[in-house]
């Protein structure tokens, strides 16, 4: 099994290294072949207004827009969650639109209000230490999107069949299991179980 | 739930990697550069390169600058405060300046003791020209390291040679034994344990950026092909012709700094560069560089 990284910018080594605690093999992604021999792919947190842009530049939008329609599963963690909404809250307009549901960009504040915190996410038996950081958070979500966890009555983990978005960085500790439970649904996408 | 940690702090500069931080004296420019892709931008009063020019005292920018700046753009913000000066890191972290830059750009306030960034919520990223620098810095609390280069000189030479020096310092820890470690962190002026950590881990605890000197995309992608984790572009922007362009050609570069046509494609006709200025024409007293310790 092959996850992709986007590596367009941000904390891409970060989530490699995830990925492969987890027991799978990530590479980085930064041309739209690349795309093909993967079965799952992060887009990983970083600026959301850099990553959009280089991706509209190199072609990403409709390679991952397809890459979705294969039912191949995306995660998108904080820049990469903004990145897969269909709304972004204000006059900003959305990227790839895949995940039914709003957010708002830099949600909790400025770097100063960043946290870390225990978090119960549904789908993982212990709480997990979710690192906020210029946090977005998930305002509304449509009724195909299922709420995995919030943090003080805001939505900040979600999944709509193959799409996962987190708010937070998964990443940046050493708790590999949001990315196990990312990688369990790449298995079941590849042995054609949804 | 916490604030100001550890992990939030260095976290904040690892969703900076790949990423260029261009500095930015308004809010007109700091639009430009985040139209162009910049993943933070600089408020300053004065770029580098003018600050060299004006000669006298160069302290943290007007307020109102930075406020200014944090107004219009949704990416981080970042401000400079005088080595040793706390009160202008409180003061600029008063404002919610996403990041702190204690920098050798503007004259010292103090020729002995750099600030106590444990102090702080906000975290700080500091220039180095070796590892010793590097892990003095961190031991007081930066979350992020830049090479200190020669700024506002566009001549990528200093940040060249102390981007090098640093990650051959780092290949010579690693392959220290334990004796040796306790030698070298004395001959350092580190803590052991830093030192420990990047004997182990082979890097530094935080994020190395390269600064001072960047003028071209070339120059960017020579910086992330040393192993730098982004850039700091200063005057080097709107120094240019064509600043919005420049830019641009710039975010570029650093992502695909291994893709050479692309280098050479964003490269053309971007008018001329900042003119720069050859090293040795700096008297002793001219080079930042030798500003901290």
């Amino acid at each position: 099994m092959k996850i992709g990284v986007l590596a367009l910018q941000g904390a891409v080594t970060e989530h490699i290294r995830s990925i492969s605690l987890a027991g799978a093999d990530g590479v980085p992604v930064k041309r739209v072949e690349q795309l093909e021999d993967l079965d799952g792919l992060i887009i990983p947190g970083g600026e959301s207004t850099t990553i959009g842009k280089l991706m509209r530049k190199y072609g990403f939008m409709e390679a991952i827009r397809q890459f979705s329609e294969q039912g191949k599963p995306i995660f998108g963690t904080c820049a990469g969650l903004i990145v897969l909404a269909e709304r972004i809250d204000g006059h900003e307009e959305a990227h790839l639109k895949l995940m039914n549901m709003t957010v708002a960009r830099n949600a909790f504040g400025r770097q100063r209000e960043s946290f870390e915190t225990d978090l119960v996410v549904k789908g993982i038996d212990e709480p997990i230490r979710a690192v906020f950081i210029r946090a977005p958070l998930i305002m509304e979500v449509g009724s195909d999107v299922e709420v995995l966890s919030t943090y003080k009555d805001e939505i900040v983990t979600a999944r709509q069949g193959h799409l996962l978005a987190a708010s937070f960085h998964p990443e940046l500790t050493d708790d590999f299991r949001l990315h196990q439970y990312f990688i369990e649904m790449v298995e079941a996408s590849r042995t054609g179980v949804q | 739930m916490e604030t100001g940690t550890a992990t939030v702090k260095r976290g904040m500069a690892e969703m900076q990697k790949g990423g260029v931080i261009m500095d930015v004296m308004n809010a007109e420019q700091a639009k430009i550069a985040e139209a162009a892709g910049a993943t933070a931008v600089m408020a300053l009063e004065r770029v580098p390169s003018d600050i060299r020019a004006a000669g006298g005292v160069a302290r943290m920018a007007d307020p109102t600058i930075v406020e200014e700046v944090m107004k219009v753009v949704s990416i981080p913000v970042m401000a400079k405060a005088r080595i040793g000066h706390y009160v202008e890191a409180k003061v600029l972290e008063s404002l919610g300046v996403d990041y702190l830059d204690e920098s050798e750009v503007l004259t010292p306030a103090d020729e002995v003791f750099h600030i106590d960034k444990w102090d702080f919520t906000v975290p700080f990223v500091c220039g180095a020209k070796d590892i010793g620098e590097a892990l003095r810095r961190i031991g007081e609390g930066a979350s992020m390291i830049r090479t200190k280069g020669e700024p506002g000189t566009g001549n990528i030479v200093e940040a060249v040679r102390h981007m090098r020096l640093i990650n051959s310092q780092i290949r010579k820890v690693q392959n220290m034994s334990k004796d040796e470690l306790y030698a070298e962190a004395k001959n350092l002026g580190v803590s052991y344990d830093l030192l420990k950590s990047v004997h182990e881990s082979g890097k530094l605890p935080v994020v190395n950026f390269a600064a001072g000197g960047i003028a071209t995309p070339a120059d960017a992608a020579l910086m992330m092909h040393l192993g730098a984790d982004g850039v700091f572009v200063g005057s080097g922007i709107f120094k240019s012709d064509n600043p919005e362009k420049f830019a641009r050609a710039i975010v570029e570069a650093t992502t695909h700094y291994e893709d050479y046509k692309l280098i050479a494609e964003v490269s053309k006709n971007l008018g001329t560069p900042m003119k720069g200025i050859e090293i040795s024409k700096l008297s002793p007293a001219e080079r930042m560089q030798d500003r901290g310790w």
